[in-house]
């Protein structure tokens, strides 16, 4: 694999039908592919997601990142997105979801995908990436730090970010979840409390917390960056993508 | 963390943005995530003109302690200017 790639803007058909802009990057070799949805975190669709759906097109996967944040602001900035959602209240969970199906609906649909699409998501975006894994046909999930999972949110925010745990039993997919020792949301308790409410359920998971490391140690331009814990990091989650979507 | 914490009001002023000045008239104040700021967290204000679209913003991340000195120096520049201009 000489890891050429393209990577280009595409229309997805999002939550009610909706278009929205995405980003998309697709290896250049020919052969099936599976696809991979990156949710993007709070502050958008940035230059970093963007780097993330390289990397996974690098490694054989068609890559998917929709704009969450499109129709709010077309064509702005990531960081001017952000916060004009941010004022009206941040994305439901239900128009997320429907953007996300979108997305995989796009990478299902390529001339060579292989059918089997995994979805992966960082702080915010990890929850979300649990929710889509309850309510859609997906064969993979990767949780990277999201917060409130389970747990209690905050109150007062204008969208009421309630957990998961209603909707759990839903997951239909293996989840991988990666956490720092040192995150307060998620914190080692609540994702212990994951732990054993997947195994009650039954429900395929694979969960590493890293000791030294907090929330966003992924993030490479970030004073939370933690290279040993990413670097492992990207290995199990490439690991687990090759068990759960190629094999 | 995503702290998902969020001020949002209604305001009375003007700011300079990217475009210039402009009226502004909502702000979002949230500590969370910078887009810029070499930190994990910060305290970020949004001074807004919804009507401008997006790009109608005049953005602050600033680290706590400093956030608080600005709040701190605001409400006491408030309290000592005349009772009718500052209420």
């Amino acid at each position: 694999m000489d890891e050429a790639i393209r990577a280009e803007v595409v229309e997805v058909a999002g939550h009610g039908g909706d278009r929205i802009q995405a980003y998309f990057a697709e290896p250049l070799d020919s052969g099936r592919r599976p696809g991979m949805v990156v949710i993007h975190h709070m502050p958008g669709l940035d230059r970093q997601t963007k780097e993330t759906v390289r990397r996974f097109a690098a490694q054989g996967y068609f890559a998917i990142s929709p704009n969450l944040y499109w129709r709010e602001a077309p064509g702005a900035d990531p960081d001017d997105a952000a916060a004009a959602v941010r004022a009206r209240g941040g994305v439901p969970d239900e128009r997320l979801v429907g953007d996300v199906a979108g997305a995989a609906d796009f990478l299902r649909n390529r001339p060579s995908a292989s059918g089997r699409v995994g979805v992966i998501g960082y702080c915010s975006g990890g929850r979300q990436a649990v929710l889509s894994a309850c309510h859609l046909p997906l064969q993979a999930a990767v949780d990277c730090y999201g917060a409130f999972v389970v747990g209690q949110p905050p109150e007062g925010f204008p969208i009421p970010i309630r957990n998961l745990t209603d909707q759990l039993p839903d997951l239909g997919c293996p989840l991988l979840g990666l956490f720092g020792e040192e995150d307060q949301h998620p914190s080692p308790a609540e994702t212990a409390e994951l732990d054993a409410l997947l195994t009650s359920q039954g429900k395929e998971h694979e969960f590493t917390t890293y000791p030294g490391a907090g929330h966003a140690f992924f993030a490479v331009d970030r004073p939370s960056y933690r290279p040993e814990a990413a670097v492992d990091g990207w290995g199990r989650i490439f690991a687990f993508l090759g068990r759960t979507l190629e094999g | 963390m995503c702290t998902y914490l969020t001020k949002r009001l209604e305001v009375d002023g003007s700011g300079k943005g990217a475009a210039g000045w402009m009226r502004v008239t909502a702000a979002s104040v949230y500590f969370d995530h910078p887009a810029h700021a070499p930190a994990d967290h910060t305290l970020n204000v949004d001074l807004l003109n919804p009507d401008l679209g997006p790009a109608g913003r005049v953005a602050l991340e600033l680290e706590p302690r400093s956030a608080r000195q600005l709040a701190e120096a605001i409400l006491e520049l408030l309290a000592a200017g005349p009772a009718t201009q500052t209420t």
